[in-house]
């Protein structure tokens, strides 16, 4: 028990880490930025949208 | 539902509907409708119609019963095509390649998610238009048209068209630094409440188990809370450090100070402790602190945000052109490139550019957001012009007498300026606490390190003394506050109004704009002639029609008699024209006598309040025409002598019809024919004899008293110089919500002080037991947690739903059923 402390605790503070290492990428990607808009995708009618509109995925990236 | 369709229409022909869509007054009942949830409901414009039939459609109906908050109506905007300019374009549009062009623009009037999911839904849909991208949560749209098949004007047409309104902006400066400062408050957040959440989860062993953990163990989880609180110092104190840096750099000690000292000194002795593998390790109370202190500060600037998001407006791109004239030749430059001396056209519907004189033409100008005078001022040859002021009916050649910052309306600007900085600044009463806790706290510390001998007490008063509750109490309860306000359609952007609020005792309240409309509406019409009064009104129509009049605007929106030719206006006196074959004169009483012979009886005439109508066989009417009271205007003074407010009413307009308003509505004290500078100097005498003054009002003219005043509330539709300087902006132009201020206010204080009672009686406990060596981190941590907790769900009841109904008066025209209809 006391050995698998010596290897869970490590990898408990690696893996928070590794959260904020994704919630940064996340966060600079533009995913917070706004919070309301994807509650009102369901409204949105489901014909195949053109790619400039807001659901492109490379949409952030360069801002 | 039959028995419900027939309720609701009813309802909807008896008093005033709010539309079900945005909760606007409906003002054209039945004139949009569709059925929603069971029974036909009314809307107030087709936008709100077409949003609700596209949910209805689409099977989303529940959104009405889940909705947060209600969407907006119509009104009249100044000509889209000014934005078309190429010139103008350079300052807010990119080129794009080809012939791709690229803008930033803020939408308007918006209330709800639902307003922008329609936006969208009907940009999309515009031929030309690219790319349309809505940031729901700041309003922006991002746009791209082709400039071949669409201009900049159409899209912004089209917006207007369903009721909102957009115009361009200049995204670089705020955007920007508003997108960072919301991604940099989220980070710290985030990286605190994690590192939170798992140090709290490392703590537990040591606290549950006592000594029986293995010290090898408790070591590792020491390490451990270390490597993750290392991240919370480094990423998420920034503000504070700075803060208490500032504090003790001008030698005057606040909140940030103790709050420093606590995480310092605790991570300090942890990390020693770590090290050493002796001591005891606060890693888990330091990073809670942090976490609960960044929690109530992002929220605040969450409600902050979502508070003057609707003055958003205030940043707009404005055109400032003037037509100057070069030899016979205009030429368009910019309006701060003028110097006395110079010519220039002001064509009508125009913002004049520049303090001069007439020098060619007759016209008039309203200068109503700079005086306050609700009546258009008759310029000939010779009369002076003020910047700002709107030329209304011909064009006007002047001179240039002072241009730039010499102007009228840029030494108005720096009066506010002034006013601004004279404010008295309101310190918050937790930094007047804050500021004697820390030397007690320090001496305690101190006191206690020298007598015990043992720094470990020393570190644990610093850290249990910390202030945390103490800095949460005022923030949470003003948000929630101003959450609660902001529902009712009251944006608070200064949170420091409502603690002044309660201690005013006078409030000044401005007529034009804020207890009247501002816009004229025809109060009746006495017949003179042979017509009946829908004819004569139908003339009266057909022969405004043209007219930039504030008064035209009183005859309304509807049928107008026959084709209208021979048109002329007579600057001063009225207008004539040809309708249907009938020569027909409306204005002044001498005007129309010219036409159609001495009147019958003596008229008396007054051009402020009425207008003739008559044609060359006689005359035909009289119209009475004034800048009809807001519905709500009595029981707004009747809620601020309920409140114990003196009330005062200074205005800018006549004497005579100030005195009649003060009358009508029980104000004892007035003052008429005030110009910014008199408003100014009545607020600061009132407050030279210790009253606290509150000020309510909406023009450019009102600006600098509403930044003088202690307390300032502007009107949503106002001037936006305005709004800019006051505390409190009521969105809905709703007066009764100045009542639901004022309770919002004393409900808002009595939960602070409460919670300072509480943080400073935690504090006053928790200070001796510390210093007495009976507390360790285990006791600190739950006694910080705990008493940060209790501060908070005390703050929460201010939004709690419970106490909504009881505060909460419902929009109710049901006391002022056939007026409000023709006022909102």
């Amino acid at each position: 028990m006391e050995a698998s402390l010596y290897l869970l605790i490590p990898v408990s503070v690696a893996l928070v880490f590794l959260m904020g290492w994704v919630f940064w990428r996340a966060l600079h990607g533009g995913q917070f930025d706004d919070l309301e808009r994807p509650g009102y995708s369901i409204l949105d009618e489901d014909e195949k949208r053109p790619p400039e509109t807001g659901s492109d995925p490379n949409r952030g990236k360069g801002e | 539902m039959p028995a419900a369709e027939g309720l609701d229409a009813e309802a909807a022909s008896e008093a005033v509907a709010s539309c079900f869509h945005c909760g606007a007054a409906v003002i054209e009942s039945r004139r949009w409708r569709s059925p929603v949830l069971g029974a036909l409901r009314e809307f107030c414009c087709a936008g709100c119609e077409a949003v609700a039939r596209t949910i209805v459609a689409g099977g989303f109906e529940k959104y009405y019963e889940t909705r947060s908050a209600s969407g907006p109506q119509p009104q009249a905007l100044a000509p889209a095509a000014i934005y078309d300019d190429p010139a103008a374009q350079q300052q807010f549009a990119r080129q794009l390649d080809g012939h791709r062009r690229a803008a930033t623009l803020i939408l308007d009037r918006i209330r709800c998610a639902a307003c922008l999911w329609l936006n969208e839904q009907w940009l999309r849909k515009l031929p030309g238009l690219v790319r349309v991208d809505i940031n729901y949560a700041t309003h922006r749209a991002q746009v791209e048209w082709d400039e071949r098949q669409t201009r900049l004007s159409r899209i912004l047409e089209a917006v207007r068209a369903i009721g909102y309104d957009a115009y361009p902006f200049d995204p670089q400066r705020q955007a920007d630094l508003e997108r960072a400062a919301r991604r940099a408050a989220l980070w710290r957040l985030f990286v605190a409440g994690f590192g939170a959440m798992q140090v709290m989860m490392y703590a537990v062993p040591a606290y549950l188990d006592g000594g029986a953990l293995p010290p090898e163990s408790a070591q590792i989880l020491r390490w451990a809370s270390l490597v993750l609180t290392l991240p919370v110092i480094i990423f998420s104190c920034g503000p504070f450090f700075g803060a208490a840096w500032r504090e003790l750099r001008l030698g005057r000690l606040g909140l940030d100070t103790p709050i420093s000292l606590g995480i310092l000194a605790g991570f300090a002795a942890s990390v020693w402790a770590t090290v050493t593998g002796s001591g005891e390790v606060y890693f888990d109370s330091i990073s809670m602190l942090v976490f609960l202190l960044l929690g109530a500060r992002y929220a605040e600037l969450l409600a902050r945000g979502r508070a003057t998001r609707g003055l958003d407006r205030l940043s707009r791109w404005m055109p400032s052109f003037a037509q100057r004239l070069a030899g016979e030749r205009a030429e368009q430059v910019a309006a701060h490139a003028l110097h006395p001396g110079d010519r220039v056209i002001v064509a009508p519907g125009e913002r004049v550019p520049a303090d001069g004189v007439v020098e060619r033409g007759h016209s008039s100008a309203d200068e109503s957001l700079l005086t306050g005078e609700s009546l258009p001022v008759a310029k000939a040859p010779g009369a002076p012009l003020t910047g700002g002021s709107v030329n209304l009916e011909q064009p006007l050649v002047m001179r240039v007498t002072r241009a730039g910052g010499e102007t009228t309306a840029a030494s108005i600007g720096r009066l506010v300026e002034r006013a601004a900085a004279a404010r008295p600044a309101i310190v918050a009463g937790a930094d007047r606490i804050a500021h004697w806790l820390t030397y007690v706290v320090v001496g305690v510390a101190l006191a206690a390190l020298a007598w015990s001998q043992d720094p470990w007490i020393a570190v644990a008063v610093l850290v249990v003394t910390c202030p945390c509750a103490l800095a949460l109490a005022a923030p949470i309860a003003l948000t929630a506050a101003a959450t609660r306000l902001l529902e009712r359609g009251v944006a608070l952007t200064r949170s420091g109004a409502l603690e002044t609020l309660t201690r005013a005792t006078d409030i000044v309240l401005d007529k034009t704009g804020t207890l009247t409309s501002g816009r004229m509406a025809l109060a009746r019409t006495e017949l003179r002639g042979a017509l009946d009064e829908g004819q004569c009104v139908a003339l009266a129509r057909a022969l405004e029609a043209s007219s930039r009049h504030p008064m035209a605007r009183a005859f309304g929106p509807g049928a107008q008699a026959g084709p209208v030719t021979e048109l002329t206006h007579f600057p001063g006196h009225g207008i004539e024209a040809r309708v249907a074959g009938r020569r027909v004169r409306i204005g002044r009483a001498a005007f129309c006598a010219a036409l159609s012979g001495p009147a019958p009886a003596e008229e008396r005439d007054d051009p402020r309040s009425c207008a003739y109508l008559a044609d060359e066989s006689g005359w035909l009417a009289r119209f009475v025409i004034e800048d009809p009271l807001r519905a709500d205007a009595a029981r707004l003074v009747d809620d601020l002598h309920a409140a114990g407010l003196r009330v005062h009413l200074v205005s800018g307009d006549e004497p005579r019809l100030v005195a009649a308003l003060a009358g009508a509505l029980g104000i004892e004290r007035f003052t008429g024919a005030a110009t910014p500078q008199d408003k100014f100097a009545y607020v600061e005498e009132l407050q030279a004899e210790g009253r606290v003054v509150a000020m309510l009002g909406d023009g450019l003219n009102d600006a600098p008293v509403l930044a003088r005043a202690d307390v300032s509330m502007a009107m949503g539709g106002g001037a936006e110089v305005a709004q800019l300087q006051s505390d409190l902006v009521l969105l809905g132009e709703r007066l009764d919500s100045v009542g639901d201020v004022l309770a919002q206010a004393k409900r808002a204080m009595r939960v602070i002080r409460q919670n300072f009672a509480w943080a400073i009686g935690y504090n006053v406990l928790a200070l001796p037991l510390a210093a007495l060596g009976w507390v360790g981190p285990w006791e600190a941590a739950v006694g910080m947690a705990a008493s940060s907790f209790i501060v908070v769900l005390n703050a929460l009841r201010i939004a709690a739903p419970g106490t909504r109904s009881a505060a909460w008066k419902p929009a109710s025209t049901s006391s002022f059923p056939s007026r409000s209809r023709s006022y909102s």
